[in-house]
Order: structure tokens, then C-alpha cells, then sequence
């Protein structure tokens, strides 16, 4: 019989551009990437219901909560996909809920800014929320199956998110003077929280390489990062706000703008867990998933009781 | 930290129109039968993606297995008499 290398099928596959499923054959490391990075995609949603959650109570008007409380539901549910999507390749839900709980996960660094004002909630779905779809629409083409199919969904319920945050720019950077400092404030304190998303430099990128070589990313961070650049700029301008960034220029030669770095000595300090909002996110998560232990235990024994029910009535039958 | 359970894997098949196919949209924990279906409602359609919905145990699902992919759905490769190009139709019959 005729043997078949594993890895140059894997490796063929990737080539022509085919997808690899949960059953197929993977490198090991190529696994262990997908779940580091998935589990830490799902708990940046989990952990991302957070900051616009702390609006939901005090939004200005009914259909500012109702549209606040539309998107964190999405997150939940985007959540939801991406844990699955891990899930197949071999973790347990409980494995990464775990790690998240102590800590040893890591999440997006952005989540751990506070939101301070009401401009906030309208910084982060417009700057944020753009940030993560433009990741997310390259990740739509990413080599690993469940994870693509989740993108695509998210994506598509994703896409009034930036718009309804961007909606509210508009109200207050249009409003009263105060109002608009407010926007304004909001900027400046997002800003570069935002750049940092796209993760480091690709030159210091210890991930990168490999998560291109494998497609399961299509483009580097510095990519990503111009384009979103690119993108913002003018947004900011319609806006008549002004990004805290004395750099931001349109370069006519790379048909980009130029723009400055950000700290990303704040970024590594963030990520060790240093932010303003770490110990507190951690912290909000683990008092939930303990309040919400009865629930899981009511809905334990609600399913067996269901199940026993279920044999009586098949036997009397 | 208490071992807690996230309830068994469900997959969700959504049918957006009636007469359409189920087409499968993903997955979900749930403890029981009802719970999964309520769950696949609040997660798989809030926004009209369907009006019924087909949900089954991850468990129960037989898959082939992608290794044997080449050999399980090889017969049908050589069998090109089962496409209708395979066949000449004279002119003058109408449609067939």
C-alpha cells in the first residue's frame, strides 16, 4: 500500500486553498495556534460585554439601551460561536472558561480601558468594533474551517455595530460644545488603545509567521493596521474632531497615511496585566460565572429529570 | 474553582424559507432538547435568519472520515453514464 504523508496533504491543501476541517489532519502546532488564538477571540467577546454593559443602565435614551443592549447580545453570541469553533479542534468549554477565570488566558488588551462617558460607548463600537471587523474579514478566509464559518457570521451581524457607534460620534461631535469635547475626549483616549488591536510590529510579531504560513491569518498586523489608518482618518475629519496623533499625514508617495507608533511598551504592560480595568474585568467575570452556579446546577438537574421523564413515557408506551 | 458542566454539544440546521433545505449554522451547549432549541433561536436567529429549526446531539452524527475520502467516494467517479451529458439526444424531439 501506498503511504500517504500526512503533512503534504495538509500542506497541499493549504496551496489550493481548501479549508482544513475539525477531522482532518493537522500539524500540532497549527492546532495549538488555532486554539490559543480562538479561545482568546472568544474571551475578548466575553470579556468585551464589559465596558458597554457598564452603559446599558445609564444610556440617554430608550433607543440608545435598546441598541446597546442588541450589540453586547451579539457579543455573547459571537462569544458563543468562537468557543465552539475551538471546541473543535479538542479544548473543553470548561478548560478555557478556566482559564480565563484565573487568568491565565489572555484577552484583548482594548477591554481594559474603562469607559468613562457616554462617548465611550460611541468610541468603541465606531473605533473598536471597526477595528475587530476589519481583522475579522480577513479571518472570514482563514484556512480552518469552523473559524471561518464563525467569522462570517460574525461579520455579518457585526456590521451595525461600527455604524450605531459611529451614529453616536455624529450626535455629540454635531451637539453642544460640551458634547463634543466629550466625542472629542473619547478620541484621544481610544485612539491608540485601538492601533494597539491589530497587535504588535510585524518585525517583534512572535505569532505572525506562522499564522500567515498556515493562512490561517492573510494579512500581517502592519497591514491591517495602515488600512484601518487609512480608513478612520477620514471619519475623523467628517467628525470635525482631530486625531491626537500630530504625525497623521496622507502620504501621496505610499497612497497611506503616516502615522505615529503607538506605546507599546503601554501595550506589553497592559497585556502582563497592568491596565487600568484588568483586575477589574477579571474580577467581574469570576463574580458572574460563581452568581450564575445555581443556574448551571438548576439547568443540570432540569435536563436529567427531562431525560427520566422521556424513558417513562417511551416505556408506558 | 468548582468542576462545573456547560451541558452536552448540539448542532443547529436552520431552514430560512419553507421549502428550502435545513442547512447547518453551527453549534451550541444545552442541557436538554427544549433548552437547545431555545438556544439556537436566541443565538442563530435574530434577524430572520429562518423559521424552523432542526436540532441533533453532536453524538448522534455519523461523519465519513475525510482519510478515506478518496477511496469511499471513488466509485462514483467512473460512472459518468449517471450525468445526463453523457447522452445524445437527436434533434427535432423538443425538450428533453
Amino acid at each position: 500500500m501506498e503511504t500517504i504523508n500526512l503533512e503534504d496533504l495538509f500542506e497541499a491543501k493549504l496551496a489550493k486553498n481548501e479549508m482544513i476541517e475539525p477531522k482532518d489532519w493537522m500539524p500540532e502546532n497549527y492546532r495549538k495556534h488555532l486554539i490559543r488564538q480562538i479561545s482568546q477571540h472568544a474571551h475578548s467577546e466575553i470579556v468585551g460585554m464589559l465596558p458597554e454593559g457598564n452603559w446599558i443602565t445609564r444610556a440617554p435614551s430608550l433607543r440608545a439601551k435598546l441598541i446597546l443592549l442588541a450589540k453586547v447580545q451579539d457579543e455573547g453570541g459571537h462569544g458563543l460561536y468562537l468557543y465552539t469553533a475551538a471546541e473543535s479542534l479538542g479544548i473543553t468549554r470548561e478548560e478555557m472558561l478556566d482559564a480565563l477565570l484565573t487568568g491565565k488566558a489572555k484577552y484583548s488588551s482594548i477591554f481594559n480601558y474603562p469607559t468613562l462617558s457616554w462617548a465611550d460607548v460611541g468610541a468603541i463600537g465606531w473605533l473598536v468594533d471597526g477595528a475587530a471587523i476589519m481583522n475579522q474579514v480577513m479571518l472570514q478566509r482563514s484556512s480552518y474551517g469552523p473559524y471561518s464559518r464563525a467569522m462570517v457570521r460574525i461579520c455579518k451581524e457585526e456590521s451595525f455595530h461600527q455604524r450605531q457607534g459611529y451614529e453616536i460620534m455624529t450626535q455629540l461631535s454635531f451637539g453642544t460644545s460640551e458634547q463634543k469635547e466629550m466625542a472629542q475626549d473619547a478620541l484621544n483616549r481610544w485612539w491608540y488603545p485601538t492601533l494597539m488591536m491589530f497587535g504588535p510590529p510585524d518585525v517583534e510579531s512572535p505569532n505572525s509567521e506562522n499564522a500567515i504560513k498556515w493562512r490561517i491569518k492573510r494579512e500581517t498586523n502592519d497591514q491591517l493596521r495602515q488600512r484601518f489608518i487609512n480608513q478612520t482618518a477620514v471619519q475623523v475629519e467628517f467628525l470635525g474632531l482631530v486625531a491626537p496623533d500630530k504625525n497623521l499625514k496622507w502620504n501621496e508617495k505610499k497612497q497611506g497615511y503616516d502615522y505615529s507608533d503607538p506605546d507599546w511598551n503601554e501595550f506589553k504592560s497592559v497585556i502582563k496585566g497592568n491596565g487600568i480595568c484588568n483586575k477589574d474585568r477579571l474580577l467581574s467575570r469570576n463574580n458572574s460565572h460563581r452568581n450564575g452556579e445555581w443556574v448551571r446546577e438548576a439547568a443540570i438537574a432540569y435536563g436529567k429529570k427531562q431525560e427520566q421523564k422521556q424513558e417513562q413515557e417511551s416505556k408506558a408506551a | 474553582m468548582n468542576k462545573d458542566s456547560q451541558g452536552e454539544l448540539w448542532e443547529v440546521f436552520v431552514q430560512k424559507k419553507s421549502g428550502q433545505p435545513f442547512v447547518h449554522c453551527g453549534n451550541l451547549h444545552a442541557y436538554d432538547k427544549e433548552m437547545a432549541l431555545q438556544n439556537a433561536r436566541d443565538l442563530y436567529t435574530r434577524r430572520g435568519e429562518g423559521m424552523s429549526l432542526w436540532i441533533v446531539l453532536s453524538s448522534s452524527i455519523v461523519a465519513s472520515s475525510p482519510e478515506d475520502a478518496g477511496s469511499f467516494f471513488d466509485p462514483s467517479n467512473d460512472k459518468i453514464y449517471r450525468h445526463p451529458t453523457f447522452y445524445q439526444i437527436p434533434d427535432g424531439i423538443g425538450h428533453m
